[in-house]
């Protein structure tokens, strides 16, 4: 199902960790999607002087994860940030196509770490990083279910109706099938 | 390679092997032709049912109908049955939130055909109360389906006390057994059921081969139509070489049953009582006393199953995950959800199914495996780290 290089990046994967102390951190996905990843940035002279990451997901998810660190050491932040997930995918010798959207967030975890030193470095507001895995909103944020688009409430970890239906039935068919 | 993937597939058995070599290699007469090659060809169609009719305890071989596999029977069971009886009963069924794929997409075709389900909730451990099926009965119901065991979390419902509550309301009972017939015993009077689905590959016969059990006397609507074959429930010439493979497996599940259960669950318990040993942070899952004998479905916190299943196929170990990264549709299992789990946990969980090929090497071999793999992927997780500084 994977491609050779997604094996041998997902069975030896590169940089993996955390930095001491990261100039920029960047964290994308969350629990519910099934994919969770954070990167970790040491910047010098405007260039990544080191990387390094750690994944919660799918063989996908670890490779990508993996090849992006790989890609991105080195280079400076302006190239950096052109980085873009079918670059990663294709250095990979291609994803199954399931997998592109949701285990393919590697740059935009990347680019949220470069804006975070970014951010840091003109004085701007930290995010908090120690974000706890509750899932909590910003006032009048909206989440939807990746499966259903069912709206899924603060607090609320899983989509019921997906939990009890499964397949292609609508959130409306399920409710109207529980008597 | 370890197998420790028996529910997806299960190997066939040596006498097994060579029964249907030895059908494959005389001439193949066909079952419904009056010649002696023909007649031959019947008896030992005969002899195969007689088989699975003692297995499930049918008071007659006639109530065993041979099908192509256990999705082929569950569809056959519950469209044949809400179809043949709605205009008597009604256009209601009553089915629970953990069924198997092939009942829940059966009675989504009923749904379109203009019937209504009610699915009753499961407990934490994967239950269903048989007070919830008797509050769901409605004097339009035709039919109740619920499956015997469940195939991600091994949980064995109360089928005996479900039968009674349709069968006092005057409503027909489908159980889904496709994991448990020639696994642990089942016996088709005393359950009460009218129909039951089950396969061969479970106790080791061929894939490709499955089986219903359709008590005398219950209407049932064919869902191919054709010949006389299968006493008119099921035309199309018979797959009479698999079919010879299921009976001797039948056979073997019979007489092997009380040592494969002790086997098995001395496996399973071994792998239960090691476990904490070799690591931390997970959840057993589904009833700890009325489950299969064979099955562990354990979820490991932090991590995700898929890079699990994954890991352990490099070292030679072959399992199965619920993860919704691994499965074709990226969906979390219903099942896992359905029992009030955190999509993060039913993210990390594995099913391990033994087969009599196993051994307590095996479980030694893997607890090793898994304790590796499990630190590899802890140390990449960002959730790991968290939770342990908080």
């Amino acid at each position: 199902m994977y491609s050779k290089t997604v094996m041998d990046h997902f069975k030896n994967p590169r940089n993996v960790g955390t930095l001491e102390k990261p100039d920029g951190v960047g964290e994308v996905g969350n629990p519910l999607c099934g994919d969770m990843m954070t990167i970790y940035l040491d910047v010098k002279d405007d260039h990544i002087e080191d990387i390094k990451f750690q994944t919660f997901g799918c063989g996908a998810a670890i490779a990508v994860s993996s090849m992006l660190t790989e890609i991105a050491k080195g280079k400076s932040l302006d190239e950096a940030r052109r980085i873009t997930n079918k670059d990663v995918a294709e250095a990979l010798d291609g994803l199954p196509k399931n997998k592109l959207h949701c285990s393919n967030l590697g740059a935009d975890a990347l680019k949220a770490a470069i804006q975070d030193y970014e951010d840091r470095k003109a004085g701007r507001v930290r995010k908090d990083l120690k974000r706890t895995e509750k899932h909590e909103h910003d006032p009048g944020e909206k989440c939807y279910c990746p499966y259903c688009d069912t709206e899924i409430g603060e607090g609320q970890t899983v989509c019921r109706d997906c939990a009890l239906n499964t397949d292609n039935q609508t959130a409306q068919e399920a409710r109207e099938e529980s008597v | 390679m370890m197998n420790l993937d028996h529910i997806s597939a299960n190997p066939l058995l040596p006498e097994v092997q060579e029964a249907m070599i030895k059908a494959i290699r005389e001439p193949q007469g066909n079952p419904s032709s009056q010649h002696a090659m023909g007649e031959r060809a019947a008896e030992a169609l005969e002899t195969a049912r007689e088989s699975v009719a003692r297995l499930i305890n049918a008071s007659a071989s006639r109530e065993v109908v041979f099908t192509s596999c256990g999705t082929e029977s569950v569809n056959q069971a519950v469209k044949g049955l809400a179809l043949a009886n709605a205009d008597r009963k009604g256009r209601h069924v009553v089915t629970s939130n953990i069924e198997h794929k092939s009942v829940i997409r059966s009675l989504r075709r009923l749904k379109a055909m203009g019937f209504q389900v009610t699915s009753v909730p499961v407990d934490a451990q994967g239950r269903v109360d048989p007070a919830e099926v008797a509050r769901a009965l409605r004097e339009d119901t035709v039919l109740v389906t619920v499956m015997h065991s469940n195939n991600e979390i091994g949980t064995i419902q109360p089928v005996k006390e479900i039968g009674r509550i349709a069968r006092e309301k005057g409503v027909l009972f489908h159980v889904d057994a496709v994991d448990s017939v020639g696994v642990v015993p089942m016996d088709a009077q005393a359950l009460g059921v009218d129909a039951m689905s089950f396969a061969s590959n479970p106790f080791y016969g061929p894939t490709g081969v499955g089986g219903l059990f359709v008590r005398k006397g219950i209407n049932i609507l064919p869902l191919l139509d054709g010949g006389v074959q299968e006493n008119n429930k099921r035309a199309g010439t018979e797959n009479l070489i698999g079919i010879i493979g299921m009976g001797v497996a039948a056979d073997l599940a019979r007489r092997d049953m009380d040592d494969r259960l002790s086997r098995l669950s001395g496996l399973r318990e071994k792998l239960l009582q090691d476990l904490p040993a070799h690591i931390d942070d997970y959840l057993i899952n589904g009833h700890p006393d009325s489950c299969l004998p064979n099955l562990v479905s354990v979820s490991l916190k932090y991590i995700e199953g898929e890079s699990v299943m994954l890991m352990l196929d490099e070292e030679g170990i072959a399992v199965s995950t619920r993860s919704a990264c691994a499965s074709g549709s990226l969906r979390a299992s219903h099942v896992l959800l359905s029992t009030g789990m955190e999509f993060a946990d039913a993210q990390g969980t594995l099913v391990i199914t033994f087969g009599v090929d196993n051994t307590e090497e095996d479980v030694s071999r893997f607890l090793a495996a898994l304790k590796r793999t499990v630190k590899t992927l802890r140390d990449l997780s960002p959730l790991y780290k968290k939770t342990a500084g908080a």
